[in-house]
């Protein structure tokens, strides 16, 4: 069965509240239960993000498109998208759009997901440089170590061949 | 041409098969990767021009081979409406590709339904890879997924950044590109008024839960898609591993909860199952989320062995099979609304009354 609903701590509100808010000052811990409002007047979300509203990250964050006193401000010069196309429709043009918008989409990344660096799959393109051999090998070798921890042997004896062939390759 | 895949009954639903792991709980499991090609602006830029050349650097790798031999590349616009609703109700296209805003050029799909594995060009991301299978299978679909992601790599120079991963139009999919998902029955939670605080763990680890089809759609027939969130940061097989280990959480509270059912209501269920059992046996007129409502009674009554039949396998295809534009496809002609419940239900009790022995009637004929 479900817990009863909690009624808002905040003043005067008598909202259900959505968000448990503990905090520890001075080695004294305090529990709050606040309202999506309450929380929000606190400057705390009470949603998780979604894949639905970048728009409302960026709105969150202050991102505008005519705060011209930082780079990444023009238009895209691939697709000429401005920022403020893309806080309207949440979409990014073109890749060139990642690097116009470099700085803004940086702490978009890092709010959306936690984290700005990519700890995936690394691609390797059809005319590959050292380094991207290189970086592409060390990216198998982590899956490689997943494969094995996770016993799945028939993944790891291909994911050995693909490092074997490239490293092949580099010398 | 392309329409003669359609005389295929089971055309890329091998999914429906029910012979994936935990396949009464989870109907399937799909793994999708977004990805872009390098020096083309995104569709939503996109002229009609930039998006043909798109596709026409896509449909070079697959007849080069990216793809498995057996694929098909079909041309949205050059299919009727009913077989693109068709694509979309076996879920094999997205309603982005064929809805009212979708381009009316330069956007199709490959499928190769013996592999599982489709690709979407001209989505929202330049190309959309699929694995779709039965049951609860999270790393064989990322193990296909990447074979394709692979192959079309290799003759594709996608968009890629050293620090961000795979670029993606919208930057909820950046890194990665992986979203992948675990489509789940979930009747008992339901029933034992659990599921509230299901979704809101689920939610709590940072997964997200939709409906049958996907984003914006409603939870219907206590089906519930439970995906991941985030797609940077973290690889692959650990953003799989983390949804598996959640998943089969849902799975083990799932049947801790049928269980309770079964000990402290058993009668209750057991009416209420052979109800919906009759209701679908002899009902004259159904709407879809009515009949998916019945069935998800029947399917527990089934997992719960309270009822001898059907087997899950003939469920999957009823639900496919019975929405509309299968309907009109039975029917040969377009279905008013009243023809539609009228055939729906005409439909459902062939294919249960052929299950039971009495007509060998197969629910896909």
């Amino acid at each position: 069965m479900s817990e009863p609903a909690k009624v808002c701590d905040g003043q005067g509100c008598d909202n259900p509240a959505v968000v448990q808010l503990t905090q520890v000052v001075d080695n004294k811990s305090t529990t709050q239960y606040l309202c999506k409002k309450c929380a929000r007047a606190k400057g705390i979300s009470a949603q998780p993000p979604s894949s639905l509203d970048v728009s409302d990250f960026l709105a969150q964050l202050g991102e505008s498109g005519s705060s011209g006193s930082e780079s990444g401000t023009e238009p895209c010069s691939f697709c000429a998208m401005t920022f403020d196309d893309f806080r309207e429709s949440g979409r990014l043009g073109c890749s060139h759009c990642y690097t116009s918008f470099e700085p803004r989409v940086r702490r978009l990344l890092s709010r959306i997901h936690g984290a700005g660096q990519h700890a995936g799959k690394v691609y390797l393109p059809p005319d590959p440089s050292s380094a991207e051999l290189d970086r592409r090998i060390a990216g198998l070798r982590r899956s490689l170590q997943h494969a094995i921890e996770a016993e799945d042997f028939e993944r790891a004896a291909v994911l050995r061949d693909l490092i074997r062939d490239h490293e092949a390759a580099q010398t | 041409m392309t329409e003669d895949y359609f005389l295929i009954p089971d055309f890329g639903l091998d999914w429906l098969d029910a012979g994936g792991p935990e396949a009464d709980i989870v109907l399937s499991t799909r793994v999708r990767l977004a990805r872009n090609l390098q020096g083309h602006r995104y569709v939503c830029r996109a002229s009609a021009g930039d998006r043909e050349i798109v596709f026409r650097t896509v449909a070079r790798a697959v007849n080069r081979g990216a793809l498995p031999p057996d694929t098909a590349l079909m041309r949205m616009n050059e299919l009727g409406r009913r077989t693109q609703q068709i694509l979309l109700e076996r879920r094999l296209v997205s309603s982005e590709l064929i809805g009212e805003a979708a381009p009316d050029s330069g956007v199709g799909v490959a499928v190769s339904s013996g592999n599982a594995v489709s690709v979407m060009i001209n989505e929202e991301d330049h190309l959309r890879l699929q694995c779709l299978m039965s049951g609860l299978r999270l790393m064989e679909g990322w193990n296909r997924v990447d074979k394709l992601d692979e192959e079309l790599g290799g003759l594709l120079q996608l968009a890629y950044h050293h620090e961000f991963g795979f670029l993606t139009s919208c930057p909820t999919n950046v890194g990665t590109g992986l979203r992948a998902s675990a489509l789940l029955h979930l009747p008992g939670l339901v029933l034992t008024k659990e599921i509230e605080r299901a979704l809101r763990g689920i939610t709590q680890v940072g997964l997200t839960t939709r409906g049958l089809y996907g984003e914006g759609s409603e939870f219907v027939g206590n089906f519930f898609q439970i995906s991941n969130q985030t797609t940077l940061g973290q690889g692959e097989e650990d953003l799989l591993d983390h949804l598996n280990r959640v998943v089969a959480t849902v799975i083990t509270k799932e049947r801790e909860a049928r269980q309770v059912l079964t000990r402290d209501a058993g009668a209750i269920t057991e009416d209420k199952i052979w109800r919906a059992y009759g209701l679908l046996r002899y009902a004259r007129a159904l709407d879809y989320v009515e009949l998916m409502n019945l069935l998800s009674g029947v399917r527990l009554g089934v997992s719960l062995k309270l009822l001898p039949s059907p087997p899950v396998y003939w469920l999957n295809r009823i639900m496919i099979f019975s929405q509309a534009a299968h309907l009109a496809e039975a029917a040969g002609r377009t279905l008013s609304t009243q023809e539609r419940l009228a055939h729906r239900a005409q439909y459902v009790r062939q294919a249960l009354r052929g299950e039971s022995g009495s007509t060998t009637t197969d629910p896909g004929v």
